[in-house]
């Protein structure tokens, strides 16, 4: 118990710090390098790293994997919709100027692309907690039956 | 919003808005119920679709209004939307009949995960045969790919060989993709392009080391994924270990896809004037042609009905081949009737072992016997599409034998003439693997053994699926104009974006 001591509490100092890059990735990659994709990644390593220090069912207790598959769905959906919601107002799919079409600094590709990404990052984020749930959690036996 | 402008976008976006909230619903009957209302409702587009080309010749439709060449465009023209009715129609027949074969072979609570998979496995294959644009049409295929390989492991409820067969079509449908994608690098590493016309237009002329490689890579990463003969070793596995439903609607979409976009960068994206394409032309007369043969010998002596299906396929895809090959709008459109004609009869045959699977629980050809006495309807099925296999008049397989062997004559070389008789034998060759099937349907019920129990009539909703399928094999084939009018004009469009005649 006390050899995990030290890693725990870097485990504990490092997790705020890493979830706040993982949104500046997402929310400034507009501008900068990043995106969805890679925010989506980042975040869910915070998790992992916990998982890493306190098991596998501690991490579960946090973030139950019952919840994920509607992370993925939102994600998804908010994707999709995004581009829907272009048809909708008139343009075509994924047009994002008819959702701000008097603006003259480009406000509708400027929403558009953070809905859009938004969406990326929280699909990506509980895909890959899905996986690490997954594959942290098989039983490290195969038993006769699953032959 | 004006509907009929933004129809182009709708087949693919339907199934793909609908593919999150299939995951969100309870297992058993709702996944599936959504499912079937999405395929409908995307066949009903595809054939408004398909009405406004034929009558108003080929859409351009610019996703988030991004003007081509920097954005991506979705160029519909006949070949598109005669291969995305295809897909789209055979959804629209196998996803009702999937309900009691899923019921039966996946298990209960992944229900939701399958049909999530299976409208996504639809959005991208509508997204490959609709987009003008070449890297698209890479992400449509992964889309499409993607779920494929986990709808096939899913088989693995049934028998765990799903697995490795998944297993296998992942590394080499992966490998293909990125061969694939290797070629459009080199292609927009050449041109600074990636829209299909475009990429037509500034390839003219070039004919040099980069260009060659890129076509090579682009034609060998189809040529996998097509299941081109010497690269078709995932898919009998595949195809024989994956759920019954599953089976039915890639046998009939998936290869037919795959050929569609060969046809389009073949002719589209390079044409005629690159001369490297008549090599890759005599290549597919050569590996069609032994397709039909080595294939169909190797169906000949399978012992599992799947598996003797599946190399058929692989035979069937020769036929394809050996029309493209020609490089004559007859050939290209003999090629393109017998897409939509295979997709029928693979799809009926298909469907009809479904349903033996699902009330004997096995696919050995030992299960078909007695087949006649217990399931008559399913067997006429299988008897009625298995001479449709064959080319038997009036059954839609008549219809591209006939274009097959027409075009070919007309070509009218040597090679081709010798090729017009190897037709004819192959196809005894496909008399003897569906009589081998048939005979033992003809036998009486077997007394001992696993399958001597009795058996329940197949459920209704099957069999009336089996027989839409089986009466679509009859009626194409005898109203055989409608396809071969689309399938003409849609191969000269093909070939005519060249100016002047093919050769």
């Amino acid at each position: 118990m006390m050899g995990h001591l030290i890693l725990r509490v870097v485990i504990k100092l490092l997790f705020a710090p890493i979830l706040l890059f993982g949104l500046y990735v997402q929310f400034h990659g507009d501008y900068g390098p990043g995106g969805g994709f890679q925010a989506g990644v980042i975040f869910a390593s915070a998790f992992i790293l916990f998982a890493l220090g306190f098991g596998i069912k501690e991490t579960q207790k946090r973030l139950p994997p019952t919840v994920l598959p509607f992370f993925m769905v939102f994600g998804l959906l908010l994707y999709a919709l995004t581009g829907v919601l272009g048809l909708f107002m008139g343009g075509n799919f994924l047009d994002y100027y008819v959702l701000a079409p008097d603006s003259h600094h480009n406000a509708g590709q400027h929403i558009g692309i953070l809905l859009v990404e938004f969406g990326v990052g929280v699909a990506v984020f509980s895909a890959m907690m899905t996986i690490f749930y997954f594959f942290a959690g098989r039983e490290p036996e195969i038993h006769d039956a699953d032959w | 919003m004006d509907f009929f402008a933004q129809l182009p976008a709708l087949p693919v976006v339907v199934p793909f808005v609908a593919a999150p909230l299939a995951l969100l619903m309870p297992p058993g009957r709702m996944p599936w119920l959504w499912a079937t209302l999405v395929s409908w409702v995307s066949f009903g587009l595809s054939l408004l679709l398909l009405e406004q080309v034929w009558i108003n010749g080929p859409i351009t439709y610019a996703m988030g209004g991004w003007a081509a060449p920097l954005g991506i465009i979705y160029y519909i023209d006949l070949a598109n939307a005669l291969v995305l009715s295809l897909v789209t129609g055979i959804a629209a027949v196998v996803f009702p009949y999937a309900y009691n074969s899923v019921r039966d072979e996946i298990n209960h609570s992944q229900t939701p995960g399958f049909y999530t998979a299976l409208l996504l496995c639809l959005a991208g294959l509508t997204g490959v045969t609709m987009t003008g644009d070449a890297f698209n049409v890479f992400v449509f295929l992964e889309v499409s790919s993607l779920a494929t390989y986990t709808l096939v492991a899913m088989g693995a409820g049934r028998d765990r060989r799903a697995l490795t067969a998944a297993f296998n079509y992942l590394v080499m449908g992966t490998i293909g993709a990125t061969f694939f994608v290797i070629g459009i690098g080199l292609l927009y590493q050449a041109t600074g392009t990636l829209n299909m016309l475009d990429l037509h237009e500034r390839l003219a002329g070039q004919d040099n080391r980069l260009v060659k490689a890129a076509f090579a890579f682009i034609i060998t990463g189809l040529g996998l994924k097509l299941a081109m003969l010497p690269l078709h070793l995932w898919l009998p596995p595949a195809y024989t270990y994956a759920p019954s439903a599953i089976t039915a609607f890639l046998a009939a979409t998936a290869t037919k896809v795959a050929v569609y976009i060969m046809l389009r960068f073949l002719f589209t994206v390079f044409g005629f004037d690159f001369p490297f394409l008549r090599v890759a032309l005599d290549f597919f007369l050569v590996l069609g042609i032994a397709g039909m043969f080595i294939a169909s010998l190797a169906a000949v002596f399978q012992d599992d009905v799947k598996m003797l299906l599946a190399y058929s396929s692989v035979a069937q895809i020769g036929y394809m081949l050996l029309g493209i090959s020609l490089g004559t709008v007859d050939g290209v459109a003999a090629s393109l009737i017998h897409v939509v004609n295979h997709a029928f009869i693979k799809a009926a045959l298909f469907m009809a072992v479904g349903i033996v699977v699902l009330r004997l629980g096995s696919h050995q050809l030992r299960a078909f016997q007695g087949l006649a006495t217990r399931m008559p309807w399913t067997s006429w099925g299988i008897v009625v599409a298995g001479l449709s296999l064959v080319g038997v008049p009036a059954t839609v397989g008549f219809v591209s034998k006939y274009a097959l062997l027409s075009a070919v004559f007309a070509k009218g070389g040597t090679m081709e003439i010798i090729a017009g008789f190897l037709i004819l034998a192959s196809s005894l060759l496909a008399v003897v693997y569906m009589m081998r099937i048939i005979k033992v349907m003809l036998e009486p019920v077997p007394t001992e053994g696993p399958f001597a129990r009795n058996i329940a009539a197949p459920p209704l909703m099957m069999r009336l699926m089996l027989w839409i399928m089986v009466g679509a094999n009859i009626y194409f084939g005898l109203q055989a104009q409608p396809v071969i009018a689309i399938a003409q004009k849609a191969a000269a469009t093909l070939l005519g974006v060249d100016s002047g005649e093919a050769f």
